[in-house]
C-alpha cells in the first residue's frame, strides 16, 4: 500500500502512465479532504447503483398496478406507500433513477462537447467567426431554458428522448459562453503563442492545447448544472411533455401525486425529496470539483 | 538608539502534503529608524518575514515568535481589529506591482483619501490639500488632474509612486518595501528609490526593503540581510557588502554578470539540495 | 551570409504605429542585442519576425528567404523563440515530455523519444523530470524545458525575449552560461531583446538601442563594456544600469 501510495506521488515519474496516474490521484485524494463534495459524491454514487441494481433493490414492480391497495400511507410493506394505481413508490423512485441518470448523461454528452467546442471555436478565432456563432449562442441564451424546452418538445412530440434532445439544446450555450471566456485568456498566453510558433495548426492548437485546459471548468459547470437539468426534466415530465407513463419518472410522479398533495401528501413528497437530493448531490460535488480543479486553488500539492 | 522593531525567533510554517515545511527559520533582527535591506533569491523567506511584521500571513501559513514587537507593542497579541489600526496608520507595505494593489474601479483621488480617512477624521478640504500635497511629494506633475483618472490610465512608473504616496499619507512609523520597483524600468526605479529614500529621512521613518537585487540594496541601504532557504546568513552594513564573509553570498555576487564583462562562464552556485 | 536582415520595419498595433523605421542586419552565428526600456518597441520586433504580430511594412529577410507577416510552418524550422515568463509559456497540464514531443508531432519528425532525451541532454535537464508537470519544476528549469522546447527542431536563429529577468541572479547565470554554450556548439545565431546590459555584455557581440520604437544606435559589445556609447540616450541606459566593475 505504502509503496502504492510512494509510486504515485513520486515527484519524477518514469512513464507518461505514472504522471497521469500521480496527478490523478493528488486530485482525488485532495477531494476526499472536502466533506461536502464527499457527501455529494456518495449520493451520486448512490444514484448511479440505485439505476444500475434497481431490479434488485425495488421491492416491487414499479408499472404492475394493484388497484386494492391504493394510496397506502408508508409502511413495513411498502416503504413509500402505493400511488393512486397501487404501484409501491419506493420501487418507482429507485426504478426512476435510471431515467433521471440516463437524461443527465445524454444531456452532458451531447450539450457540453458542443457547447464547448463553439466556444472554443469563437474564442480562438475572433472577428466574425466569434461573432457569428456567440450571436447564435444569445439567440439561445435569451430565452428562459424551460420555455426554450418546452418549444422544442411541443414541435418534436412528447416523450423521454426529445425531452432530452430539447434540454440539451437549452443548455449548449450557456457552455458555450464559458468555454469562450476561457479561451479568450488562454488564446493569449505564451504557451499558445509558442505552439504557434512552431508551426502548429489551428486545430491542433484548439484540440490539444486549448480543450484540455477548458474542461475542467467545463467539468465543475456540467456537475452543477445537473440539478438545473433534473429540475427542467421534472418540470417537463410534470406538466406532461417529458416522460410518458407508465414511466416512473420523478416530475411526472409529482405531477400526479398533486391531486392528492392534502389527504395523501407520500404520493407527491417522497420523489420530490429524490429530486432535492440528487439535486444538492450533485451541487456539493460540483462545488468540491471546483475547489480541486480550479487552476486558481488546484495543483499545489 | 530606541529600537523600533524586535523580532526574535520568527518562525512561519506552512503544512504540505509531507508536514510542516518552515519557510522562515528563526529569524532575529532589532531595527532602529535606519534603513534595513533584506535580500534573498526567490523562496528565500524574504518575502513572508516583511508580511509576518505585519501579520499578513494567510492560513494555513502560521506565525510565531519569541518576540515581535513594534515601538513597544506586542504584534502578536494584537487583536485583528487592533491590528488593522496599526496597518497604514503606523506600519505600512508597498507592494510589487501597481496594478494588483490598486482598485481598478476607484479614482486615484478617492483612494489615497480612503487611505487617509480610515486613520483620521479630517475635513473634505484638508484631505484634497493633503492628497495634493502628497503626490507633489512623489514627483506627480499636475496632481489635480491624476487625483480624477483610474489606476489603468497611468503608467507602471506612476502607479508604483502613487501606491508609495497612499502608503505614506498616514505618515508611518515604519515602511514595508517589497519589491517596489523591480516591475520598473531602471530610470524610473532611481527616481522611486530616491522618493522614498527623502521620506524616510525627512520623517525619520524606519525602512524595511526586501529585494533579490544585491546591487539595488547595497547601494540604497544601511544594513543588508541576505537570506538563504529562510535564515539569515549573512549580516553586514551596505558598503561592506564587496567583502562578504559568507560563501553564499559572493557566490551570489559572482554570479551578476558585469557591465565591462570578459568572463568566457559565470560562476554558478553549487546547490547540494533539490532546488524547490 | 546574413541570417537577418531588416529593412524599413514599421509594426502596427491597430492604429498606432510601434517601431519606425528599423533597419538592421545580424551576420549567421552572430548574437545581437536589442536594448531599450518598456514601450521602446524591441519585444513588438522580435514578435514580428516570429510571426506574432503581423500588421507590418517594410521587410524582414531570413537566410536569404523574405518573410511574409504570420507564421508559417517552414520558417518553424528554422527561427525559434523563448519567451520570459518561464510560468507563462510552458502548459499548466503538460508534462515536459508532452511539451517537448509537441513540436516533432507537428512537424511530423517520428522519434522513438530518443531526440527529446537528446536535447533534454543538451540543456542540462536531468532525465528524471521528463514526466514532471510545470508546477514540479523551479523557474530554472522551467526556462530550460522552453529553451529545449525551442533547440528541439533544430533551428538556426533563436529569438530570445528577456530569457532571464524573471529568474534570480544564481539562476540567471546558469541560463546564460547554458545560452551561450549552446551557441558555441551548435552554431545558433541569437536575436535578444533586453534591458540588463550586463547580460548584452556577457552574451552577445552587437546590440542596438531602442527608444520610442526608432534604433537610436548600433555598437559593439566592445564599445559597450568600454562605455564608450555614444548616443546621449545609451549613455543614460549606462548610467542607470546597476552593475559596476568590482
Amino acid at each position: 500500500m505504502a509503496t502504492t501510495r510512494d509510486w504515485l506521488l513520486d515527484d519524477s515519474p518514469s512513464s507518461r502512465l505514472q504522471a497521469r496516474l500521480g496527478r490523478g490521484y493528488r486530485l482525488s485524494r485532495a477531494l476526499m479532504r472536502n466533506p461536502l463534495a464527499m457527501v455529494g459524491a456518495l449520493i451520486v454514487l448512490a444514484l448511479i447503483l440505485a439505476a444500475l441494481f434497481a431490479p434488485w433493490i425495488a421491492t416491487h414492480s414499479p408499472i404492475t398496478q394493484d388497484l386494492a391497495m391504493r394510496l397506502k400511507p408508508p409502511s413495513a410493506e411498502y416503504w413509500m406507500g402505493t400511488d393512486e394505481l397501487g404501484r409501491d413508490i419506493w420501487s418507482r423512485v429507485v426504478y426512476g433513477a435510471r431515467i433521471t441518470l440516463m437524461i443527465v448523461m445524454l444531456v452532458a454528452v451531447l450539450a457540453a462537447p458542443v457547447g464547448l467546442v463553439i466556444g472554443a471555436i469563437a474564442g480562438y478565432y475572433g472577428g466574425w467567426v466569434d461573432r457569428i456563432l456567440m450571436g447564435i449562442t444569445d439567440i439561445f441564451l435569451s430565452m428562459p431554458k424551460l420555455i426554450l424546452a418546452l418549444a422544442f418538445v411541443a414541435a418534436l412530440g412528447p416523450g423521454i428522448q426529445n425531452a432530452i434532445i430539447a434540454i440539451a439544446i437549452a443548455t449548449w450555450p450557456g457552455y458555450a459562453r464559458i468555454a469562450r471566456a476561457e479561451t479568450l485568456t488562454i488564446r493569449n498566453s505564451e504557451f499558445v503563442s509558442a505552439v504557434e510558433l512552431q508551426g502548429a495548426s489551428s486545430f491542433r492548437v484548439i484540440v490539444n492545447h486549448i480543450l484540455p485546459l477548458c474542461s475542467s471548468s467545463m467539468i465543475i459547470r456540467v456537475t452543477l448544472d445537473m440539478a438545473g437539468i433534473i429540475l427542467t426534466a421534472a418540470g417537463l415530465g410534470f406538466i406532461g411533455l417529458g416522460a410518458q407513463p407508465p414511466l416512473p419518472e420523478w416530475g411526472a410522479m409529482i405531477s400526479r401525486g398533486r391531486s392528492f398533495i392534502l389527504n395523501e401528501w407520500w404520493v407527491a413528497t417522497m420523489p420530490g425529496f429524490a429530486i432535492v437530493i440528487v439535486s444538492l448531490g450533485f451541487c456539493f460535488l460540483g462545488d468540491g470539483l471546483r475547489d480541486v480543479l480550479d487552476p486558481k486553488h488546484g495543483d499545489r500539492q | 538608539m530606541s529600537a523600533l522593531l524586535e523580532i526574535e525567533n520568527l518562525r512561519v510554517t506552512f503544512p504540505t502534503a509531507r508536514g510542516p515545511v518552515d519557510v522562515v527559520k528563526g529569524l532575529s533582527l532589532t531595527l532602529g529608524r535606519e534603513r534595513l535591506g533584506i535580500v534573498g533569491e526567490s523562496g528565500s523567506g524574504k518575502s513572508m518575514t516583511g508580511r509576518s511584521i505585519l501579520r499578513l500571513i494567510r492560513a494555513p501559513g502560521k506565525v510565531t515568535a519569541d518576540k515581535l514587537r513594534f515601538d513597544g507593542i506586542d504584534l502578536l497579541a494584537q487583536s485583528d481589529r487592533q491590528m488593522r489600526a496599526i496597518r497604514g496608520a503606523r506600519i505600512s507595505m508597498v507592494m510589487q506591482d501597481p496594478k494588483y494593489s490598486l482598485n481598478p474601479v476607484m479614482t486615484i483621488g478617492a483612494q489615497i483619501a480612503e487611505a487617509l480617512l480610515t486613520h483620521q477624521k479630517l475635513g473634505r478640504t484638508d484631505i484634497r490639500g493633503r492628497t495634493l500635497a502628497m503626490l507633489e511629494a512623489v514627483r506627480i506633475n499636475d496632481p489635480a488632474r491624476v487625483l480624477g483618472l483610474y489606476p489603468h490610465e497611468v503608467s507602471g512608473g506612476m502607479g508604483q509612486r502613487i501606491m508609495i504616496a497612499m502608503m505614506l499619507i498616514p505618515e508611518p512609523d515604519l515602511l514595508i518595501a517589497d519589491e517596489p520597483t523591480s516591475a520598473l524600468d531602471v530610470s524610473v526605479q532611481a527616481q522611486v528609490l530616491e522618493i522614498i529614500d527623502d521620506l524616510v529621512k525627512r520623517k525619520g521613518m524606519g525602512l524595511i526593503l526586501v529585494s533579490h537585487d544585491l546591487d539595488l540594496v547595497s547601494g540604497y541601504c544601511d544594513r543588508i540581510l541576505v537570506m538563504r532557504a529562510g535564515e539569515v546568513v549573512e549580516e553586514c552594513i551596505a558598503s561592506e557588502l564587496r567583502n562578504a564573509k559568507h560563501p553564499y553570498t559572493r557566490g551570489l555576487l559572482a554570479a551578476i554578470p558585469r557591465l565591462d564583462e570578459d568572463r568566457e562562464e559565470l560562476p554558478v552556485l553549487q546547490r547540494d539540495e533539490a532546488s524547490t | 551570409m546574413s541570417a537577418l536582415t531588416i529593412e524599413n520595419l514599421d509594426i502596427c498595433y491597430g492604429e498606432s504605429k510601434v517601431t519606425h523605421d528599423i533597419n538592421l542586419s545580424v551576420a549567421e552565428g552572430e548574437s545581437f542585442a536589442l536594448v531599450g526600456e518598456s514601450g521602446s518597441g524591441k519585444t513588438t520586433v522580435l514578435r514580428a519576425i516570429a510571426g506574432i504580430a503581423t500588421s507590418w511594412t517594410g521587410s524582414i529577410t531570413a537566410f536569404g528567404q523574405a518573410r511574409s507577416p504570420g507564421i508559417d510552418r517552414g520558417f518553424a524550422r528554422q527561427c525559434q523563440m523563448v519567451f520570459q515568463d518561464p510560468y507563462g509559456s510552458l502548459h499548466p497540464r503538460k508534462t515536459v515530455d508532452a511539451t517537448l514531443s509537441e513540436p516533432l508531432a507537428i512537424h511530423g519528425i517520428a522519434d522513438n523519444g530518443e531526440r527529446v532525451d537528446e536535447v533534454m541532454q543538451s540543456v542540462g535537464l536531468d532525465r528524471r523530470f521528463r514526466f514532471r508537470f510545470p508546477h514540479q519544476l523551479s523557474g530554472g528549469q522551467r526556462q530550460r524545458v522552453a529553451i529545449a522546447r525551442a533547440l528541439i527542431l533544430r533551428p538556426k536563429l533563436l529569438l530570445l525575449d528577456e530569457p532571464t529577468s524573471a529568474l534570480d541572479v544564481s539562476v540567471q547565470a546558469e541560463i546564460l552560461n547554458l545560452l551561450k554554450r549552446l551557441r558555441r556548439e551548435q552554431g545558433l545565431t541569437y536575436l535578444m531583446v533586453t534591458h540588463n546590459l550586463a547580460v548584452v555584455s556577457f552574451l552577445c557581440d552587437r546590440l542596438a538601442v531602442m527608444r520610442h520604437g526608432r534604433i537610436v544606435e548600433v555598437a559593439s559589445a566592445d564599445q559597450l563594456k568600454r562605455g564608450a556609447l555614444e548616443d546621449p540616450y545609451s549613455r543614460e541606459l549606462i548610467q542607470f544600469s546597476p552593475s559596476h566593475p568590482a
